[in-house]
């Protein structure tokens, strides 16, 4: 989250999309009521009428998949809203300072951008190069020249935008972002959007106009979502398109404002912020790829281009660039790109990161040990989708599972059980014996044929240990252990010491092994004198925050204390300032008071968030030019004239306002980009500087009904990009992934949770008092499609895709309604995931009724996670 | 001073969570349950489910709602459990709620015709062959120990609160109004019904729509019986006693009386 979660209650606005957060973050929902109490408005975007949209105000349906179109209605709406007013109106209902001065919508762009709106190639932007998987693979990549500023370091702007002269679109430079933007969003009128997204228009109308009621200065909109808006092949998109709905109507950085993830487990946002995925290392720095010989090439390849970027025309002028902040005039020596690239954040925060992991064996001579790291080979894909074709290719021959039962959890889910059984061995530690962990003896397999090996670990729950849970609003609270694990059950971080332990005695005595010292070089001490038989999670979280190489002394700040030539060790630079001068870890602090200007609500002095304890990130645009905040009800900061120095929140980059800037650097709020401001157009993302419509992988309908884009199966098996998210990330599976077509699976397919449940329910499933509330998998349909399959409720139907079928009862229900889709009638089916073939509470058919058994193997274009919710099915009384 | 809980239909999301703490706090154990075609379960109260949640789908002018009802006992004030128990093993605590004593419970079952909601559960043991009923106890040892009762506690939204009952009263009122200002038609369920009930709701629609009795009473029999035949029944054992007794003194005083004479 950009905000946090008791943030919530200073909404005027929140828009629940993509998430059912009454049902799965139940208590998130206290501070969403308590917004309400105070006259808060809800809107809740669904395919189905949900726990959450039980509470809404106002609760409107889209077909699954459908949010880009949605959220480009509205961005159209408010964009329109914006030109229809005069100069004079457009000022009291919309923040304008914000909108030109800290987002690029004045800013110009490449006078060779092609638009999908054009004729030459609908759907698809500038740059495209199709590339159709033979097996697995990506449907086309871009090269994103043209999306890009037309000046790359000096962007100019359109006065008319700075200072709101405009009256009509064709009054602004047609290459400017504000007027590139119309032109894409224009298309998405309330009619389209209704024959797309199936939402009648008045119903969308009333959305867009209550939502865009928070783009008045004063006023905040807090958008809150989750896995509805990620688990789709253009998942990214959707956020970005809530984004740029944001920052139009100036909610980020503010108070009640921001895009929130309601983040899916307890610790998925300390997995991501310690670097568990596969792109990165802790604090979210790149991971090193096969072509990085050494340290040198990895930060000249992560810096990309040696330049500021300046924003023309603005009243700021620069732009923190927090990693590469050392770009600030050309090099002293052009030839040695090393020596200068060393002074950037970025080096101090993986030097500091290489002796943390390698200690007095990291050193300048040997590149701090950068060459000890694993690296990724350039154009392979090592997401989850991808391992388990390489899996299933015998590629992959061994695993580590820890607290993941893909065997449930996974897309396309007898295809992955099958790619299991390619293993050599595995190894899985869980709490329970999961349906992973007993893959090869699953009603559907013969263990006669699986030559697999599998170790069970058993693992202690959360009470059973100690540590620090990081929650959606980058809150890192330290927990302790309430009882001891019982039976032979470890913590993980014990199981995963005494592995690498090991690990590190096998090496050692064996002079031969391939690439040794990247083992026998860690430096690894996590046992403390107290307690020498067991890690101890606070020598761990001391590594993290940091310590000087030499003396162990502790550091307390990511902006001053670290350095790039050995002299200091940091485990994740983000939590640089996680422990005090004194060793005291503010992660376990508790206090209850609220001391935020006119209480909303920071909890400073409960936890520790990064970064350095600043609760609502970009909270520099919550202010005006000379420091004053917008908002005098919710003030984030404020600039305190007199004593130079800004009170509340933490500040976002530190100096003076940009008006009262003297002489120094007019600071731009958004510091994490080069152009110091919040990018409406941005050429980050691999299919677009701005959302698109497409169509799921399977899509009830053969033509994209913005881009007029036909579906061609015969042609394009695999996907069609232009009707399809043109960089998605097709799966094979030997076989296993079948694409299905609408006249065989009519139906809209998606899954989902429930309160009752937790993921993969290997806890759950196993408890009475939980079962005794869900018992059994279900699917919940319309009336209507009940009365045609001639099922009434509890009756048992199987739910049918082209990867396989499940056996469950059937939920008949008002709350998922038929929807008219261009010319069609089109009715969802869903499907709740957590149900396997182990637990106290089974599924109904021998492959455990699993929901992902219906699921493709297709990816995010740029995260490749799963698009788990929306596919195609049929449905029949079983 | 008399405690009420108070339950805030609006402000419920279904998480259940009262259900599961109601069972966890109490030592409850699950009932095997099926899925019939609904998220409610289990389907209906029983000797081991003191407390569930009821979930219906109402059309209104054609805009849908889906209202949450919390089922237990109602802790009325005019109880006809109370009214109907032979031994007092349920009764009056001096808090206002209904409280129960198991102990002197004699099986009966005249409480589960007797009450309106119809909440009391009788459960045997197969070795003595004794009955006991089961119900909602408003968790009186927490609350006689300035506790909540655990599903209060538990509530992550505040649909539920507790406390003193006019102050619960005067929250469930100031909430009616505000919903009514947003044009919902709001009512406080509970504040007169069985001369007050010790468990109230804020409804945003009929109480029919939560499966809730309208205008809910003591079955006349009851009444009939406890207020009237059983009165009667004792004058007229009293009358019979009294016959009895001056039986006695007459036949007695005669028979002296004959004694003297001869």
């Amino acid at each position: 989250m950009t905000n946090h979660w008791v943030d919530i209650r200073n909404a005027d606005r929140i828009l629940i999309i993509g998430s059912n957060a009454a049902e799965n973050h139940p208590i998130s929902f206290k501070w969403v009521t308590a917004a309400m109490e105070k006259g808060a408005k809800l809107i809740n975007v669904d395919p189905r009428f949900t726990r959450t949209s039980s509470k809404a105000d106002i609760y409107a349906p889209l077909r699954s998949g459908t949010d880009i179109t949605f959220v480009g209605g509205m961005v159209r709406w408010v964009l329109n809203d914006m030109q229809q007013s005069t100069p004079a109106e457009r000022a009291q209902k919309y923040n304008l300072t914000y909108l030109t001065q800290y987002t690029n919508a004045a800013l110009i762009i490449s006078s060779d951008y092609e638009g999908p709106d054009g004729s030459a190639h609908p759907g698809l932007f500038s740059g495209f190069t199709a590339t159709p998987p033979e097996k697995a693979g990506r449907l086309g990549t871009y090269a994103k020249g043209t999306w890009n500023y037309a000046s790359g370091t000096h962007p100019a702007s359109d006065p008319a935008v700075v200072n709101n002269t405009w009256t009509a679109w064709s009054d602004l430079d047609p290459k400017c972002v504000l007027r590139l933007l119309w032109e894409h969003y224009s298309r998405y009128t309330p009619e389209k959007v209704q024959e797309i997204t199936g939402c009648p228009q008045d119903k969308f109308l009333e959305v867009s106009q209550t939502y865009a009621a928070s783009g008045e200065t004063g006023k905040a909109g807090t958008i809150m979502y989750a896995m509805g808006t990620t688990q789709h092949s253009y998942g990214t998109q959707n956020i970005r398109a809530y984004a740029i709905l944001q920052t139009l109507l100036a909610n980020m950085g503010i108070a009640g404002g921001g895009i929130n993830a309601l983040r899916g487990t307890s610790n998925v946002q300390g997995s991501t912020d310690m670097g568990l995925l596969y792109h990165l290392l802790p604090g979210y720095l790149v991971v090193p790829v096969h072509t990085d010989q050494g340290i040198s090439d990895y930060l000249k390849r992560a810096r990309g281009v040696r330049s500021r970027v300046k924003p023309q025309g603005l009243a700021g002028d620069n732009s923190l660039s927090w990693w590469w902040n050392i770009n600030l005039k050309a090099p002293e020596d052009p030839t040695d790109d090393y020596t200068y690239d060393l002074k950037s954040n970025w080096a101090k925060y993986t030097v500091s990161l290489l002796k943390a992991w390698y200690g007095t064996n990291a050193i300048a001579d040997n590149g701090f040990g950068f060459n000890y790291l694993p690296k990724t080979t350039v154009g392979t894909d090592y997401s989850h989708i991808a391992v388990f074709e390489a899996m299933a290719a015998g590629i992959v021959k061994a695993a580590m599972v820890w607290g993941q039962n893909m065997a449930v959890g996974g897309p396309n889910a007898e295809g992955e059980r099958t790619a299991l059984e390619k293993l050599d061995w595995l190894m899985v530690v869980d709490l329970f014996e999961t349906e992973t962990a007993a893959f090869w003896k699953r009603p559907d397999a013969d263990p006669a044929t699986i030559d697999t090996e599998v170790f069970l670990l058993p693992a202690a729950g959360s009470y059973e240990k100690q540590g620090s849970i990081s929650n959606s609003g980058r809150w890192a609270q330290w927990r302790y252990r309430a009882i001891p694990p019982i039976g032979e059950a470890r913590p993980d971080l014990d199981i995963a010491d005494e592995l690498m332990l090991k690990l590190k005695e096998l090496y050692e005595g064996d002079e031969a092994a391939p690439y040794r010292e990247a083992i026998t070089n860690l430096a690894w001490g996590y046992r403390s004198t107290e307690h020498p038989d067991e890690a101890d999670p606070n020598l761990v979280a001391r590594e993290i925050n940091g310590y000087k190489s030499e003396t162990g002394e502790i550091l307390t700040s990511f902006i001053t204390d670290l350095k790039s030539d050995g002299t200091t060790a940091c485990g994740n630079w983000l939590f640089c300032g996680m422990f005090d001068a004194e060793g005291n870890n503010k992660a376990k602090k508790r206090d209850p008071v609220d001391s935020s200007l006119n209480q909303i609500g920071l909890y400073s002095n409960w936890s520790w968030c990064w970064p350095v304890n600043r609760r609502i990130i970009y909270n520099r645009a919550s202010v005006d030019l000379d420091g004053n905040p917008f908002d005098n009800e919710r003030p984030l900061v404020t600039w305190d004239a007199e004593n130079k120095k800004w009170l509340g929140d933490v500040i976002d980059g530190g100096g003076n306002p940009i008006n009262l800037a003297a002489g120094g650097a007019k600071n731009l709020p958004f510091i994490m980009n080069r152009e110091g401001v919040a990018r409406l157009w941005g050429t980050t993302l691999a299919e677009g500087p701005v959302p698109e419509a497409y169509e799921p992988w399977e899509s009830p309908l053969s033509e994209n009904l913005l881009t007029g884009v036909t579906a061609d199966l015969d042609g394009s098996p695999k996907g069609k990009p232009g009707f399809n998210d043109p960089c998605c990330y097709v799966g094979d599976l030997n076989g296993m992934n079948q694409r299905g077509a609408p006249d065989e699976f009519p139906c809209v397919g998606t899954t989902y949770r429930v309160t009752e449940h937790w993921q993969a329910g290997q806890m759950t499933r196993n408890h009475p008092w939980l079962n005794e509330l869900q018992p059994q998998p279900f699917a919940e349909i319309g009336e209507e499609l009940a009365d045609d399959i001639g099922v009434k409720s509890g009756d048992r139907v199987n739910v049918i895709t082209a990867r396989g079928s499940i056996e469950v009862v059937a939920v008949v229900t008002k709350r998922f309604q038929r929807m008219t889709i261009g010319d069609r009638e089109i009715d969802h089916v869903g499907v709740p995931w957590h149900w396997g073939y182990m637990g106290l509470s089974k599924g109904l058919s021998p492959n455990g009724s699993s929901g992902n058994i219906l699921t493709p193997h297709v990816g995010d274009a740029n995260t490749t996670i799963p698009e788990y919710k929306t596919f195609l099915c049929r449905i029949e009384k079983a | 001073m008399a405690k009420a809980i108070l339950f805030d239909s609006t402000k419920c999301t279904a998480c259940r969570g009262c259900q599961v703490a109601c069972k966890q706090w109490n030592n409850l154990e699950a009932d095997e349950t099926v899925n019939t075609g609904t998220y409610e379960n289990p389907p209906d109260l029983s000797p081991r489910t003191w407390l569930k949640m009821r979930f219906n789908e109402v059309e209104d002018d054609g805009k849908l709602a889906w209202l949450f009802t919390r089922r237990a006992c109602m802790h009325c004030t005019e109880a006809g459990c109370v009214k109907v128990c032979p031994t007092g093993a349920v009764y009056h605590h001096e808090e206002g709620f209904v409280a129960y004593n198991k102990d002197i419970c004699s099986g009966c079952g005249y409480c589960v015709d007797a009450c309106p909601f119809d909440v009391p559960r009788m459960v045997g043991s197969s070795l003595t062959g004794k009955k006991k009923m089961e119900k909602c106890v408003f968790c009186a040892d927490r609350v006689t120990n300035d506790q909540k009762p655990a599903c209060v506690k538990t509530c992550p939204t505040g649909a539920l609160v507790y406390g003193d009952r006019n102050e619960m009263i005067g929250l469930a009122e100031q909430r009616v109004d505000k919903l009514a200002g947003q044009g919902v038609d709001a009512q406080l369920y509970g504040k007169d019904e069985l001369n007050g009930l010790h468990v109230m709701y804020v409804l945003a629609h009929s109480p029919k729509d939560y499966k809730l009795p309208v205008n809910p009473e003591v079955s006349p029999s009851v009444t009939l019986w406890q207020d009237i035949l059983k009165i009667m029944g004792y004058a007229a054992v009293g009358a019979v006693a009294g016959g009895l007794l001056l039986n006695y003194m007459v036949a007695r005083a005669r028979m002296v009386k004959e004694k003297e004479g001869k």
